[in-house]
């Protein structure tokens, strides 16, 4: 009955979605009743998909292999929580998680937005209505998560080992928040062009959804590079793969439309771009999202592939951003020019700093796809590798940063340039980094080294705006962008370091000798078995030590039973100034075993720094949230 | 400039049609050996079995075509492989094989249970002949003419349908 009720559930929600539809795009006489009706479907449909949801993370709390969704990607002996998270390991659940947090977005817009003219919101929520409805359709026609299967299966298959860690838990449903958040920005870019209001008063009611989204996708790429970089094993925390690719793009457009919606709900310039870049935005996450379940590209991510659906997918992604994209071309030469603003102000800066994004953004995109117009086009395979990426994007992303410390030193409309002279001490321990960077490290090329610079000086720039500020006055979206500035200095201090300072040693050793690894001595003790709830493994005791104290390290080799496969589990040791990283390999017949040992000085301010970005962002979004609370109550 | 708001729409239906044409043609992802058209690399091996005469680079160019099937006793689609193996054999095709990290006890179950239709076994227990092949997994075989060049490679095990393409081929290379 529970997996009934959830299908019983979605098909309601699809009634009422075709319903919103109605409501919002039908005869002229129907839209004028229609803003109140459409908020309240709006509101049940995201209820419907949410509780459609909590059901299918019941059946498999529960192991209810009478479904075959559970039967095929689940098993009763998996621990507790991977049970639930692994309501969404696999395709249908995937979709469904997908769906229900559209249904919840177009609920919340329906809750939050009330501010907003009535027409335009009601045909955002329109837009939101057709786009789930062809997520229903979806599901229910060709990805049923509830479908049966009689009779039950006595024991599930189980779920992909890789995915057996908590990174589940974590990294799809932030990512999803991030990708399905973003249709909120689309639905009511769209509204706005059918409506052709697109001024501050959009970018307003726009922005707190952008912002939490972007918060959301960034916290989901920062933990989804993290498990990558402890669970595959490879030492390495972002691979340039299409399906990182894919979540990379949506957030590259994301943080270029939080800038330019500044200016939007600011200035009242920026209109046109502004819709084109909410449009692009979400798009990117559909085309993420069809890369990721079709498997069209090759890639770490292959698991819950299927071309049939692929189709079915790519057919709603090219209606969607299609039908967008001729009503932006169709009604935004109607949208007139805003107020005009001066070479140097803050406009201009971000204008900048929207041009840089979108031309990395195409430079991520052109490299994605580019294996896949060459083959189509002349039949030769390729692959497009982190060389490219680095060598294209690295040096627009290093004057991106350097940027980011004069931007928030501009005034609104025509700056005068004066605070810039306070960015002389920052360039100067910019200068000096990078000069001790090129004398004292022989290792790694110009551009980590330039990296390191540049992060030096935007360290310090990022608090320049709160010079000559009350610090209790200061209100807490700057605050936020202060924070989320200084992340983007600490994450890019992070990558330059260990990419210039990393030392990796590939060893056979026997138990008992010793390895050195930058500045570790690492002595392996042993080998022994072990056991957890549904593996056994193989774990080898490292004693690591640099001068005083042992740390040990416990690597395993591990073997999942169902389904079988072997997996590694790193070790790794965090200490202040950077991670050691270990891994058991296979062993010899000789009694040596392989090990591979990296020493990754500062790479933990990778995340660290992704963490505070995602941070200034809900600072950010705090303050906004809060001052319109309190304008609300005065009122 | 004012056609440039047609620009976003063009991309999109760049990449598009770029999609379509990948679902309709899969990747194809099967690695093809480079060695197809080259000479057979030179290799000893030690024999797999007493009794059954080991292989070398010389007895593939004795002048007749034959199949080289990589196997192992530890390969289930082998066993699936080895009744249409038999198959090729009474047809007249010679076959050789290359048992890759394998242990002689096992093999000979393997052999007993599944039939021997090799003229010669050679033993690979590193799978060094087998990356000289450029052969990526098991079962995998080739086709090596009389003159001992590599005519064809066949990923995965041979099916049924298979047999008269393998068969034409094998002739063909004679």
């Amino acid at each position: 009955m529970i997996a009934e009720a959830g299908l019983a559930a979605l098909w309601l929600a699809a009634a009422l979605a075709i319903l919103q539809l109605f409501l919002a795009f039908g005869p002229s006489r129907v839209r004028t009743l229609a803003a109140e009706p459409v908020r309240s479907i709006a509101i049940v449909e995201g209820l419907l998909t949410l509780f459609a949801m909590a059901m299918l993370m019941w059946v498999f709390e529960r192991t209810d292999l009478s479904v075959i969704l559970v039967a095929e990607n689940s098993h009763s002996a998996k621990p507790w929580l991977y049970k639930v998270a692994g309501a969404w390991g696999n395709h249908e659940g995937s979709m469904l998680l997908w769906v229900t947090i559209l249904g919840l977005a177009g609920a919340a817009i329906a809750i939050f937005s009330r501010r907003l003219d009535k027409k335009t919101l009601t045909a955002a929520l329109g837009a939101q209505g057709a786009l789930a409805l062809g997520f229903f359709a979806f599901l229910l026609l060709s990805s049923n998560p509830f479908a049966r299967l009689d009779p039950p299966a006595f024991e599930g298959r189980g779920l992909n080992p890789l995915l057996q860690d908590p990174g589940l838990v974590f990294h799809p449903p932030t990512l999803y928040f991030g990708y399905v958040g973003l249709s909120v920005a689309f639905s009511l870019a769209v509204g706005a062009l059918i409506t052709g209001r697109v001024d501050s008063a959009l970018a307003k009611a726009m922005r707190p959804w952008v912002l939490g989204a972007w918060i959301m996708l960034t916290l989901g790429i920062t933990a989804g590079s993290y498990w990558a970089y402890y669970e595959l094993g490879w030492g390495g925390w972002w691979f340039w793969d299409p399906v990182e690719n894919a979540s990379l793009m949506p957030w590259l457009a994301a943080t270029a439309l939080l800038h330019s919606i500044n200016v939007l709900a600011a200035r009242d310039s920026l209109r046109a771009w502004t819709v084109m870049l909410a449009m692009i935005a979400f798009s990117m996450s559909m085309v993420g999202t069809f890369l990721v379940r079709s498997g069209v590209l090759t890639s770490v991510h292959a698991f819950a592939v299927d071309p049939k659906r692929g189709t079915v997918l790519l057919a709603l992604l090219a209606f969607y951003v299609g039908s967008a994209f001729v009503l932006f071309a169709l009604r935004s030469g109607k949208l007139s020019e805003g107020p005009r603003f001066e070479l140097v102000s803050r406009e201009a800066a971000l204008v900048g700093n929207n041009l840089l994004l979108t031309v990395i953004l195409g430079i991520v995109f052109i490299g994605t796809l580019y294996p896949l117009f060459v083959e189509a086009a002349t039949g030769a395979k390729l692959s497009v590798g982190a060389p490219y990426f680095n060598a294209v994007a690295g040096p627009l992303a290093l004057m991106l940063a350097v940027l980011v410390c004069v931007g928030p030193l501009l005034n609104w409309k025509a700056g005068s340039g004066e605070k810039l002279k306070r960015l002389a001490v920052p360039a100067l321990v910019g200068a000096t980094v990078l000069l001790i960077a090129i004398v004292a490290i022989p290792e790694g090329g110009a551009l980590p080294k330039a990296g390191l610079g540049v992060a030096a000086m935007l360290s310090i720039a990022a608090f320049l705006p709160l010079l000559g500020r009350k610090l209790r006055r200061t209100p807490l979206s700057t605050w936020g962008m202060v924070v989320a500035h200084f992340g983007i200095a600490v994450a890019l201090a992070g990558m330059a370091a260990s990419t210039m300072l990393t030392k990796e040693v590939l060893t056979a050793a026997r138990p008992g000798e010793q390895v050195q690894v930058g500045p570790w001595l690492i002595e392996f003790e042993s080998v022994t078995p072990t056991a957890g709830p549904n593996w056994t493994a193989l774990e080898a005791e490292l004693r690591a030590s640099r001068g005083s104290g042992v740390t040990v390290l416990r690597p395993q080799a591990r073997y999942y039973t169902s389904p079988p496969t072997e997996t590694t589990e790193s070790a790794i040791a965090t200490v202040l100034s950077g991670q050691l990283y270990t891994v058991l390999g296979k062993p010899a017949e000789d009694g040596r075993w392989q090990l591979r040992l990296w020493w990754k000085p500062f790479v933990t301010f990778i995340w660290l720094g992704g963490a505070l970005i995602a941070l200034g962002g809900a600072l950010s979004l705090g303050g906004r949230a809060w001052r319109g609370w309190r304008r609300e109550r005065e009122r | 400039m004012r056609n440039l708001r047609f620009l976003p729409l063009a991309l999109v239906a760049l990449v598009v049609a770029a999609l379509v044409w990948r679902l309709a043609n899969p990747p194809d992802t099967d690695v093809q050996s480079a060695m197809v058209g080259q000479p057979v690399p030179a290799f000893t091996a030690p024999a797999a079995l007493p009794g059954k005469p080991t292989l070398s680079t010389a007895d593939l160019a004795d002048g007749r075509a034959k199949l080289v099937n990589f196997f192992a006793s530890w390969c289930v689609p082998c066993v699936g492989e080895a009744p249409v193996l038999a198959m090729l054999k009474q047809q007249g095709v010679p076959i050789v094989g290359i048992a890759v990290r394998d242990r002689p006890a096992d093999l000979l179950q393997f052999l007993s249970d599944n039939g021997d239709p090799f003229e010669r076994i050679a033993f690979d227990p590193e799978s060094r002949t087998q990356l000289a092949f450029g052969s990526a997994g098991v079962p995998e075989t080739f086709i090596v003419d009389g003159h001992g060049i590599i005519r064809l490679q066949h990923i995965g095990p041979i099916e049924p349908g298979d047999l008269p393409g393998l068969v034409k081929a094998v002739k063909d290379a004679q």
